[in-house]
């Protein structure tokens, strides 16, 4: 292949300005390093197209990386191929309208996502959440981040080969979503949060789930270990594999546990508690090393923790109503609803109208999502809609680490690398 | 204006308004997040005095706005963390709605590529010196910044017909 002109020597079939410009960019990229052989007798070098439709690329992923035999000289990534607009939607719904949009962004942990809106829509609006309803949050997002590890490890595990762990670990993640189908009535985008609280209280049935659960799953993270830990294979493979020293992450601006595996612990819980994060304890695993076997163990670690803060929330779980009384800032209950005159009102004035926060003000809420910082930044007009709502996406964060991580890897370590990375399309692109 | 500024962000904004008197424009709060308006030319030398000199040395976030009003109509937001006073600085531009431009600020941290790619490519905001310019959602062949508030929900020319929006009365 002519890599001096690879638009000469590819004819894209749709966006075609696009996919010019997207080679002319791989043909720009560090140019001062740029020696090319005129003369390449054995031809190693290519230019490899990963994806979108890529199965290990974890949804519609492009990468295109130029390779000098098994060598990845230079990468560049193409993402969009899955945004929606959620911004541009947010602006044109009520902002509990708009939590339902949230699962949808990182479908692997809508109730992080859920949570994240209305946590930040409960800043800016002023808006008391009662005791019960935060420790259900943090038992749902704690859930939820066990719940995304698992797929992590599931399928970072099958991209290194083994096939059958992908199957334990979703067995123990159907356990999840039966609770979540026990706590808010759905299986995956669960919309279980509310402004002001969340939808229902915990059932008895939820809450025993929850405990089983609880004292279950370590014991099966104990078999994943073992049988992980030291398995050669896996070993070779992840070791110094993507290495993203401290400073370099900082600077890309690696979040998650990709920035804690690079040796800095970021963790939002720890840096600026929400919810009541601040009442119980827990540890923020970070590792030096920075490669994806230091990613592997944050995230082992990160499951751990999440079990110790399930089992205190559960121990401290107050009692309570699990949503504001005020009518003007949250969903008033079904049961005036259905049987009182203002309740009827006041839900169709929430439904209608919603809350509204005052004129002019904006604010920055972030959560700590199993893959990162997770942010929702508001600025308001005084009316039921949010004027501007921008989301950080944690996955867009690390997509641009990998980016920067790719050169000068093994083109077989690409797909373990984004498995190490753990990116959600459906956040990244929004 | 009355604000609870914590220690170590009263020192940063010291800070400022001595070295940059004449950039600064406004410091406010708002919902307990502090916003700092500077001149949109001082972006990069305040960003780097806010990164050397304070601390900032991670960039959380670049978001643009559009304030849809005639004067100074584009907003960037950088959303900087400093890590060691466990601080959140929000420093804000305000641009032209005639080809609105601002320096980039990928020299002082790297992270804000992708990010400046983005603002671009949802409200046109260029930025200048920026080591790869390109649209990073929507294809290059799009003529729209699709978060402009003039920008329709439904019904953009090219795309695909709408289906009829009246009832069929056969």
């Amino acid at each position: 292949m002519d890599i001096k002109n690879i638009k000469n020597s590819v004819d894209p079939k749709f966006f075609k300005e696009h996919q010019e410009s997207l080679y002319d960019a791989l043909e720009d990229k560090h140019t001062t390093v740029e020696i090319l052989d005129d003369d390449d007798p054995l031809n190693t070098k290519m230019v490899l197209n990963m994806g979108p439709q890529h199965p290990a690329t974890h949804g519609v992923l492009r990468l295109v990386l130029q390779l000098n035999g098994e060598l990845i000289e230079k990468a560049k990534l193409d993402i969009g191929y899955l945004h929606r607009g959620i911004e541009k939607i947010a602006e044109n719904k009520t902002y509990q309208e708009f939590m339902p949009y949230t699962d949808r962004t990182d479908y692997l942990s809508p109730y992080s996502n859920n949570v994240a809106l209305c946590t930040a829509v409960e800043k800016i609006a002023n808006v008391e959440v009662p005791e019960r309803a935060h420790y259900i949050r943090m038992i749902g997002c704690e859930l939820a981040r066990i719940s995304s590890h698992l797929l992590w490890l599931g399928t970072m595990v099958q991209d290194t080969g083994a096939v059958s762990f992908f199957l334990w670990s979703f067995r123990e993640r159907e356990k999840i979503y039966d609770i979540f189908d026990h706590i808010g009535g759905h299986r995956f985008t669960i919309s279980h949060a509310r402004i002001g609280g969340v939808a229902n209280d915990l059932t008895d049935d939820a809450l025993a789930m929850i405990k089983d659960f609880v004292s279950d799953f370590p014991q099966e993270l104990k078999d994943f270990h073992g049988l992980l830990d030291r398995n050669r294979i896996f070993f070779d493979r992840n070791r110094g594999v993507g290495v993203l020293p401290t400073e370099r992450a900082l600077e890309i601006g690696a979040t998650g546990p990709t920035l804690r595996g690079s040796g800095y612990a970021y963790d939002i819980r720890d840096f600026a508690p929400y919810a009541r994060y601040d009442e119980v304890e827990f540890e923020v695993p970070s590792r030096l090393e920075g490669d994806n076997l230091a990613r592997y163990y944050v995230r082992m670690e990160e499951m751990h923790e999440s079990i110790r803060i399930i089992r205190q929330c559960l121990d401290k779980l107050p009692k309570g109503p699990v949503r504001a009384d005020n009518a003007k800032q949250a969903y008033p209950s079904k049961d005036e609803v259905y049987y009182s005159m203002e309740g009827m009102i006041h839900d169709f004035m929430m439904t209608d109208t919603g809350i509204c926060p005052p004129e002019g003000s904006e604010s920055y809420h972030s959560i700590e999502a199993p893959k990162g910082e997770l942010g929702y930044f508001i600025q308001s007009d005084g009316t039921g809609h949010p004027w501007r709502l921008g989301i950080k996406s944690p996955s867009y964060a690390n997509l641009q680490a990998l980016e920067d991580m790719l050169d000068g890897e093994m083109v077989a370590d690409t797909v373990i690398m984004i498995g190490g990375v753990d990116p959600v399309m459906g956040d990244s692109d929004k | 204006m009355d604000m609870e500024l914590s220690e170590t962000l009263q020192t940063v904004v010291d800070g400022l308004s001595d070295e940059y008197s004449d950039q600064l424009i406004d410091v406010y709060q708002s919902s307990g997040d502090t916003f700092v308006r500077v001149e949109p030319e001082a972006i990069v030398e305040i960003c780097k005095f806010l990164k050397n000199d304070h601390h900032f040395i991670y960039l959380a976030d670049i978001l643009g706005a559009d304030r849809f009003t005639s004067q100074e109509r584009f907003e960037v937001i950088y959303n900087l963390v400093s890590l060691r006073n466990r601080e959140r600085l929000f420093v804000k531009v305000w641009l032209e709605e005639e080809e609105p431009t601002v320096d980039s600020i990928t020299d002082v941290w790297k992270a804000a590529s992708w990010h400046e790619r983005q603002v671009y490519d949802m409200f046109g905001v260029r930025f200048n010196n920026h080591p790869d310019m390109r649209r990073i959602y929507m294809p290059e062949d799009f003529d729209y910044y699709p978060l402009r508030k003039e920008f329709p929900l439904l019904g953009i020319p090219g795309s695909i017909d709408l289906p009829s929006s009246t009832p069929d009365t056969e």
